[in-house]
């Protein structure tokens, strides 16, 4: 019996966390795909009615903006925010005395909820009280900066606003990864007359690469649950114009009383989260199982 | 240290050597800059009067310090027809953090220890399971989360918001302890199963004393992920049990005719400090916690 | 200070509430979940929970602000799902119905029969406060959406009278552009938009036409080419806004035109409490009149009261559901809010200019069949079809889509909401 307990006590630790897993992330899944068959208004109901509500999503245009949105804001969001997060980790990387305070500098927006630095973020973009004004006060008449209430520019307002807050995570990332490579290679190498910056593009950053894998995931979750940062900073306008798939859903569900709706629209997020996580956890669990 | 900079010039002179230097410098400081101007104008806002705000811009510094909004927003500002500011919300979400942060780092180092150094069929599948979990929007949830916790009796209480807390933490703390128990030699728990220490003894004397860089950087993620989640908050209460974000959101959210920026900013920062304090305390333990392997994915 | 009083006032009342219950009954009990956070609303709010504790009740606020609602309705569902639900809930138009077919609501019709609601509310309104033949929910009051507000002085400065036709509005537009005013003070907000788009087609449609749109929602209105028209003075009113409406909170668009930045506003009567907020008077500061055309439309406050266990709780709800509907209150909140009684028998003596010509608006209009409800305040269609029409109305606004486009476009996504 205690053999028994002893053999099986690792798999009875993971049980609870199992259960609650399969309950609450699979289950509720499962739950939401029901729904999304169904055409619950107000609460969820569960009498099934075929795809009326995928026809209904895919007819919608501000189900179009926002799904665009998804990849325009996706895309710029994590290629921009990983660029940048390496350069602050290289030039912090270069025996920086006040590093710390610097480091903390960077990284503190993670710490700040969008509730908090939305409102200042919505000061600082706005045309007739942030920047733009300041700027003309200085003597610059011509100085535009109107972003945020520009339809067609107004979701790069977002972008660089969620770049601010994730950037810094990204760079302490990278700077753990810069300490963590073989420090034997990179003298070697210095040795050899090989100059710096081959150094960093031949050596130290494709070293790094499970790295970028790792920003890669951390950004596309943030990319994929931004919310609060769209509410906060425009409301989801001009217009809809800078909904995202979150926002939508939410909108949905919750102030139009939409639920078949927003179960729709929730199942096609699940379908991109999908597509992005899959493959990632197919190479981390292969390579590692062998 | 990657030691670069070390390296003793190939080429150019001690005088371009500086100007690089200072170039670096520069680049920093731009950056800087960036990084400060919301915090800068959180700040000085919250000490300017409200007459000031109207007439002086967003950038320069208060001619008066005042303190009046900050203890406006402490304990005077109105939220609906109660002017207690933020601090009430204040200490229910310190009694929604804590627990919360505490419970899932535990069962997450348990999880990671379990899944990086006890292999058996299905683990794999448990860890890819709960990584996926980590990506559930969390809109998607709320409706059958909510039924749930009407049938569990914990509706609109604090243990309910913690429940909540520690169920979508757990993806991410897992993870964590996973990939830095991955890096630790399984000779070590072999060796220590021959010399006849259990499960438990095996990880209370042996990983958790090497997991402190990683405890780190579990509590610092799940800290800021809690503290400032307005969703559940806002959703999963009732009146006596929100946190501080949906005090927050009703202070900005309600002032009328003229708004009251300086309040408006005094609450924001508050609201944060803990938060703030966190990273700039234990910042430098966040970097050597993932340094010590939790990134080698 | 209005605390300390209301502090005073609540610690009086439990000594009275134990005197008055003595008799066995439990002592009524409200949690209210409400999204009344701003300055004037949180004061009518406040007039309420007075009121509750005086008559030895024992009130639990609980305010969500932001989003016009949407924070306090996802509480609402996650509360209503979770079996939690709070005592009584500001909801309001065909969502009360909507609420009431989940099963969820409770049957307040005692109430409402002992005090004769069914005679004392406008015909249209009591229907909004009726499911299946029952009450289920009290009305609070009659805010009228299509209100244009102006700055005296700014009008005077420049020569113009209140408009009363839409070309009218577009002249005086012109001039004050000239003179370097604002002409309209606004803020980019979808509901915001909707506000103006519903006032203005009104005015257009005229009554008839604004019922078949927007109540009945029959296509051939819908498409029809005065629609056009509505959306063409869309287009014309996008060039009277300031360059930085964007996302500005509707008070403070009111107070652009408080200090003489702009000129008009066009916005419920809530805007109202802004100015008498500010210490304006009306007629004088600031002037009020109905937008161009006829007919009155209505945005109708209620609580919708949830089926919960406990005495002490639908005690709560039958004490809540008297007042709210009471003489003094109805006189005291409205006095606050901006609004007008929603029962026609309360003297308006103590009213102001503005809220009288909405009083006497609404009486001829009740007799004209010209008192409607609005789209943009959720009082006359299900969320999900009024969200329809305001997505394309706030896209046309925000963009450059020909009316043309913009008109087939709505067609379209009404049809998309069904």
């Amino acid at each position: 019996m205690t053999k028994w307990f002893e053999e099986h006590l690792p798999k009875l630790v993971l049980a609870p966390s199992f259960i609650v897993v399969l309950i609450f992330v699979y289950g509720f899944i499962g739950w939401t795909a029901w729904v999304s068959f169904t055409r619950s208004r107000l609460l969820p109901r569960y009498e099934l009615d075929g795809f009326i509500q995928y026809d209904r999503l895919f007819d919608s245009p501000r189900w179009d903006t926002a799904f665009s949105n998804l990849f325009v804001f996706g895309f710029l969001f994590i290629v921009i925010a990983m660029i940048l997060g390496l350069i602050l980790a290289i030039l912090l990387d270069q025996n920086i005395r006040t590093e710390g305070a610097i480091r903390t500098i960077y990284l503190y927006p993670m710490a700040l909820s969008m509730i908090v630095t939305g409102t200042a973020w919505k000061w600082i973009l706005n045309p007739g009280l942030g920047l733009e004004a300041t700027v003309r006060g200085w003597g610059f008449e011509d100085f535009t900066f109107d972003w945020l209430v520009n339809p067609d520019m107004a979701i790069y307002t977002v972008v660089i606003a969620a770049i601010w807050q994730s950037s810094g995570f990204v760079m302490a990332l990278f700077l753990a990864g810069l300490r963590s490579v073989d420090q034997e290679i990179i003298k070697a190498a210095q040795v050899d007359g090989i100059p710096t910056w081959r150094v960093y593009t031949a050596i130290i950053i494709p070293a790094m690469a499970p790295i970028f894998l790792s920003a890669f995931i951390v950004l596309s979750h943030l990319a994929i649950k931004s919310f609060d940062l769209v509410i906060a900073l425009t409301g989801g306008g001009p217009g809809y114009a800078t909904d995202l798939p979150a926002t939508y859903m939410y909108t949905m569900a919750f102030s139009r009383g939409d639920i078949g709706q927003a179960a729709s629209s929730a199942m096609i997020m699940m379908a991109v989260v999908f597509t992005i996580v899959v493959p990632y956890l197919y190479s981390e669990l292969r390579t590692k199982d062998d | 240290m990657t030691d670069i900079s070390y390296t003793p010039p190939q080429s150019g002179s001690r005088m371009a050597k500086i100007v690089l230097r200072w170039g670096l410098y520069l680049m920093l400081g731009v950056f800087i800059l960036f990084y400060l101007m919301p915090l800068f104008v959180m700040i000085t806002t919250s000490f300017k009067s409200l007459d000031e705000i109207r007439t002086g811009d967003l950038i320069s510094l208060p001619r008066e310090v005042t303190l009046e909004a900050w203890r406006t927003a402490w304990s005077e500002a109105c939220t609906g027809i109660q002017c207690e500011g933020v601090r009430p919300y204040f200490w229910n979400s310190v009694l929604i953090a804590i627990p919360a942060v505490l419970i899932s780092t535990l069962i997450g180092a348990l999880n990671g220890y379990v899944v990086a150094q006890w292999r058996f069929r299905g683990a794999n599948l448990f860890f890819a399971l709960m990584l996926f979990g980590c990506f559930i929007p969390f809109q998607v949830v709320l409706l059958p989360m909510a039924r749930m916790l009407g049938l569990m009796g914990m509706a609109g209480t604090i243990p309910g918001l913690i429940f909540v807390h520690v169920i979508y933490g757990l993806g991410f703390t897992t993870l964590f302890f996973r990939n830095y128990y991955v890096s630790i030699p399984s000779e070590l728990t072999k060796a220590a199963k021959v010399d006849g220490a259990g499960f438990f003894r095996i990880f209370w004397s042996i990983f958790l004393p090497l997991s402190l860089p990683i405890i780190v950087v579990t509590v610092i993620w799940q800290f800021t992920q809690i503290w400032n989640d307005f969703l559940f908050g806002v959703s999963f209460s009732q009146a006596g049990t929100q946190p501080v974000t949906v005090a927050l959101n009703n202070i900005v959210n309600s002032t009328t005719g003229v708004k009251a920026y300086n309040v408006d900013m005094a609450a924001a920062i508050i609201a944060a400090l803990p938060t703030l304090f966190v990273y700039v305390v234990a910042g430098k333990y966040f970097v050597r916690g993932l340094t010590a392997g939790s990134v080698k994915g | 200070m209005t605390i300390k009083l209301l502090g005073a006032v609540s610690g009086m009342a439990i000594i009275a509430s134990s005197a008055a219950f003595a008799d066995g009954h439990a002592a009524p009990e409200a949690e209210v979940l409400h999204y009344w956070t701003s300055g004037g609303e949180a004061r009518s709010v406040a007039v309420l929970q007075e009121e509750f504790a005086a008559n030895g009740g024992t009130w639990t606020d609980m305010p969500v602000a932001g989003g016009g609602g949407d924070a306090a309705g996802t509480a609402l569902r996650a509360r209503v799902l979770a079996g939690n639900a709070p005592t009584a809930a500001q909801i309001k138009g065909p969502a009360i119905q909507e609420w009431y077919e989940e099963g969820v609501l409770a049957d307040i019709s005692e109430v409402a029969e002992a005090n004769n609601w069914s005679g004392i509310l406008p015909e249209a309104i009591a229907g909004h406060m009726q499911c299946d033949g029952t009450w289920c929910a009290a009305p609070v009051n009659v805010h009228r959406v299509d209100w244009i507000w102006a700055n005296a002085e700014v009008l005077e400065a420049n020569g113009i009278e209140m408009p009363t036709t839409w070309d009218e509005f577009n002249a005086a537009a012109e001039t004050l552009q000239a003179a370097g005013v604002i002409p309209l003070a606004h803020g980019g907000q979808a509901w915001q938009d909707a506000t103006v788009f519903e006032a203005v087609a009104l005015g257009i449609l005229g009554a008839d036409g604004f019922r078949k749109a927007f109540v009945e929602l029959d296509m051939d209105t819908i498409k029809s080419d005065d629609m056009i028209a509505v959306f063409d003075q869309m287009r014309t009113m996008r060039g009277y806004v300031d360059d930085n409406f964007s996302g500005r909170d509707w008070n403070l668009a009111t107070a652009m035109v408080m200090n003489g930045e702009a000129a008009f506003q066009i916005m419920g009567d809530w805007a109202k409490g802004e100015f008498m907020a500010a210490g304006k008077v009306p007629g004088e500061d600031f002037l009020c009149l109905s937008t161009p055309g006829d007919g009155f439309l209505y945005n109708v406050d209620s609580f919708a009261m949830f089926a919960v266990d406990g005495d002490d709780k639908q005690a709560g709800q039958a004490l809540l559901a008297e007042l709210v509907v009471g003489e003094s209150f109805q006189e005291v909140f409205n006095l606050n809010k901006g609004s007008i009684p929603v029962r026609t028998d309360v003297a308006l003596d103590n009213f102001d200019s503005c809220a009288t010509l909405s009083a006497d608006d609404m009486a001829a209009s009740n007799e004209g069949g010209s008192l409607l409800p609005s789209y943009a305040h959720g009082m006359a269609l299900r969320g999900a079809q009024a969200g329809a029409i305001t997505d394309t109305v706030t896209a046309h606004f925000n963009s450059d889509m020909s009316s043309e486009d913009a008109v087939q476009m709505l067609a379209d996504a009404i049809a998309n909401s069904l």
